[in-house]
C-alpha cells in the first residue's frame, strides 16, 4: 500500500503539471475577474470602493472567478479516466480528495495574487489593509477549496455539469462569504485599516474550513464507488 | 408495507390540527402590540421547526443509507428533505404574510433567522436539480446521501454565521422567541408544534406509500413485458 503522502504528492503534482502545461483554467479565471472589475465599475457608478463596498465586490468576484475553476476541476479525471486510475491504485481513496483540495488552494492564491493587486490599483486609495488580507484569503480559500472540490467531484458525472456546480455551491458558499466580507470589510476601510472583529470572522472561516475540511474528508470515499 | 397505520395516522393529524386550530383562534390571548395579526406565528414557527428538523432528520437517515446501504434510507432521506422544503415554501409565504402585517414590508434582510431559513430553503431546494441530473441509479441515491449530510452539517453554521453578521448592528431577538411568553400562548404553541409534527410524519408516510407502491406497479409492469425466453415463461415479478 503506497503511504498517502507520496500518493498526495504524486496527484498534486500531476495536476499542477497538467495546468501549467495546458493552461486551461487560470487565464480564464484571472480575466475573468479583471473585466467583472470593469462591470461592477459601471455597474455600481464608482471609481473608487472602500470599506463594505470593497470587500463586497472583492469577494463577489473571486467566488464567481473560483467556481470557473471548480467547473473544470474533475474533467480531467473523468474523460482520461483518472477516476478509475484512483479506484484501482493500492492508496487510500480520499487522498484524492486532499490533493484536489490543495490543488485548487494553488489555483485560488495564484489567481489572487493576479486579481488583488489589480483590485487595489483599480479602486482602492490607501494599500494598507492588502498584507492582513492576505491571512483572510487564506483561510477563506480553503474553504472555498474544501467545498468546491466536494461539489464538483458530485457534479462532474452528472448531465448538466456547468450548471450544478453554482447551483448548488453559491448556498453553501454563504456563510463562508459572510466572514470573508466581514473580515475585510475592516481591513479596507477609508481611513487606513482597522482591526474591529476580524479576529472573530476569522474563527468563523477557521470553524467553516474544519468542518467542511472533515465532511468533505470523511464522504469522499463513497463518491468514488462504482 | 409502508400503509400500514397511515389511517389512524391521518386521522390523528387532523383532531390535532382541529384542535391546536381551536385554540388558537379561541384560547390564546391577544397579543399586547401586534394584535390578532400575531396568532399566524402559531402556524409559522412551528412549520419552521418542523421543516429544519426535517432537513436534519434528512441528513441523518442519508448517512444510515451511506452506512448501510440499503435502499429504504435513501427513500425516507429523499422524502424527509422533500416535505420539509414543502414546508419551507409555506414558512417562507406565511412569514412574508406576517412581516407585512406586522412590519409593512414583504421582506426583511436584517432578521438573522429569516436570512438563515431562506439559505438553507435554496439551498435544498437544489437537491431535485442535483440528483436528477444524475443517471446511475446507485450513484445518484449515493450522491443523493452526500448532499443530504453536507447540507445537514450546514445549517448550524449557517444560522451561526448569518446571526453574527446581524448581532453587531441590529441586537434584538427575534420578537415572539420562547422565553417570556404568557401559559396560554406558550400552551398553543406546543399544541401548533405537536400537530405540525405530526402533519410531516403523516405525509412522509404517505409519500412513502405512494412511492412504494407504484415503485411495485412498474415492476409488475416490467416483469409482463419482458420477452418470454425460449425456456421458463416466468411472469411473477421478483420481489427483493
Amino acid at each position: 500500500m503506497t503511504p498517502s503522502r507520496t500518493a498526495f504528492a504524486a496527484i498534486l503534482a500531476k495536476d499542477l503539471r497538467a495546468e501549467l502545461r495546458t493552461l486551461q483554467s487560470l487565464p480564464a479565471m484571472a480575466l475573468f475577474a479583471v473585466t467583472t472589475y470593469v462591470i461592477f465599475r459601471f455597474a455600481l457608478d464608482r471609481t473608487s470602493l472602500s470599506g463594505s463596498l470593497a470587500a463586497g465586490v472583492l469577494w463577489a468576484t473571486l467566488l464567481f472567478a473560483a467556481v470557473l475553476g471548480i467547473n473544470r476541476l474533475f474533467v480531467a479525471e473523468r474523460e482520461e479516466g483518472g477516476f478509475d486510475a484512483i479506484r484501482l491504485a493500492p492508496i487510500d481513496r480520499s487522498v484524492l480528495f486532499t490533493a484536489k483540495v490543495a490543488a485548487l488552494m494553488v489555483y485560488l492564491l495564484a489567481l489572487e495574487l493576479v486579481a488583488v493587486p489589480i483590485f487595489a490599483i483599480f479602486f482602492l486609495d490607501d494599500a494598507g489593509g492588502l498584507l492582513p488580507l492576505v491571512g483572510v484569503l487564506v483561510l477563506a480559500d480553503f474553504g472555498l477549496a474544501a467545498t468546491g472540490t466536494l461539489i464538483s467531484s458530485m457534479a462532474v458525472n452528472s448531465r448538466a455539469r456547468d450548471l450544478l456546480v453554482p447551483l448548488v455551491l453559491l448556498p453553501l458558499a454563504v456563510p463562508l462569504m459572510i466572514a470573508a466580507t466581514g473580515a475585510t470589510d475592516p481591513l479596507l476601510q477609508a481611513g487606513g485599516p482597522s482591526y474591529d472583529r476580524v479576529d472573530t470572522w476569522l474563527m468563523v472561516l477557521g470553524l467553516y474550513d474544519l468542518i467542511f475540511g472533515l465532511v468533505g474528508y470523511a464522504v469522499f470515499d463513497f463518491l468514488l464507488e462504482d | 408495507m409502508y400503509g400500514k397505520g397511515l389511517k389512524p395516522l391521518s386521522i390523528a393529524t387532523v383532531l390535532m390540527l382541529a384542535v391546536s386550530l381551536s385554540l388558537v383562534f379561541f384560547y390564546a390571548p391577544l397579543d399586547a402590540d401586534q394584535g390578532f395579526v400575531q396568532k399566524i406565528f402559531y402556524v409559522h414557527v412551528p412549520l419552521a421547526v418542523v421543516a429544519l428538523f426535517g432537513f436534519m432528520a434528512g441528513g441523518v437517515f442519508a448517512v444510515l443509507h451511506l452506512r448501510s446501504d440499503d435502499r429504504k434510507w435513501d427513500a425516507y432521506s429523499y422524502v424527509a428533505i422533500h416535505i420539509s422544503v414543502i414546508f419551507g415554501v409555506a414558512v417562507l409565504i406565511t412569514g412574508a404574510i406576517w412581516a407585512k402585517a406586522s412590519w409593512g414590508h414583504w421582506w426583511v434582510w436584517d432578521e438573522p433567522t429569516l436570512v438563515s431559513f431562506l439559505i438553507v430553503f435554496l439551498l435544498y431546494a437544489t437537491y431535485y436539480p442535483f440528483r436528477y441530473a444524475i443517471e446511475d441509479r446507485d450513484r445518484q441515491a449515493r450522491y443523493a446521501s452526500v448532499f443530504a449530510v453536507t447540507a445537514g452539517a450546514f445549517v448550524p453554521l449557517n444560522f451561526m454565521a448569518v446571526r453574527m453578521a446581524e448581532s453587531l448592528v441590529h441586537p434584538r431577538t427575534f420578537a415572539t422567541a420562547e422565553g417570556g411568553m404568557p401559559g396560554e400562548m406558550m400552551l398553543t404553541f406546543l399544541v401548533s408544534l405537536a400537530a405540525m409534527a405530526l402533519l410531516f410524519t403523516t405525509l412522509v408516510k404517505f409519500e412513502l406509500t405512494a412511492k412504494s407502491a407504484s415503485g411495485q406497479v412498474k415492476r409488475l409492469r416490467r416483469a409482463l413485458d419482458a420477452p418470454v425466453s425460449g425456456g421458463s415463461s416466468r411472469i411473477a415479478p421478483e420481489v427483493s
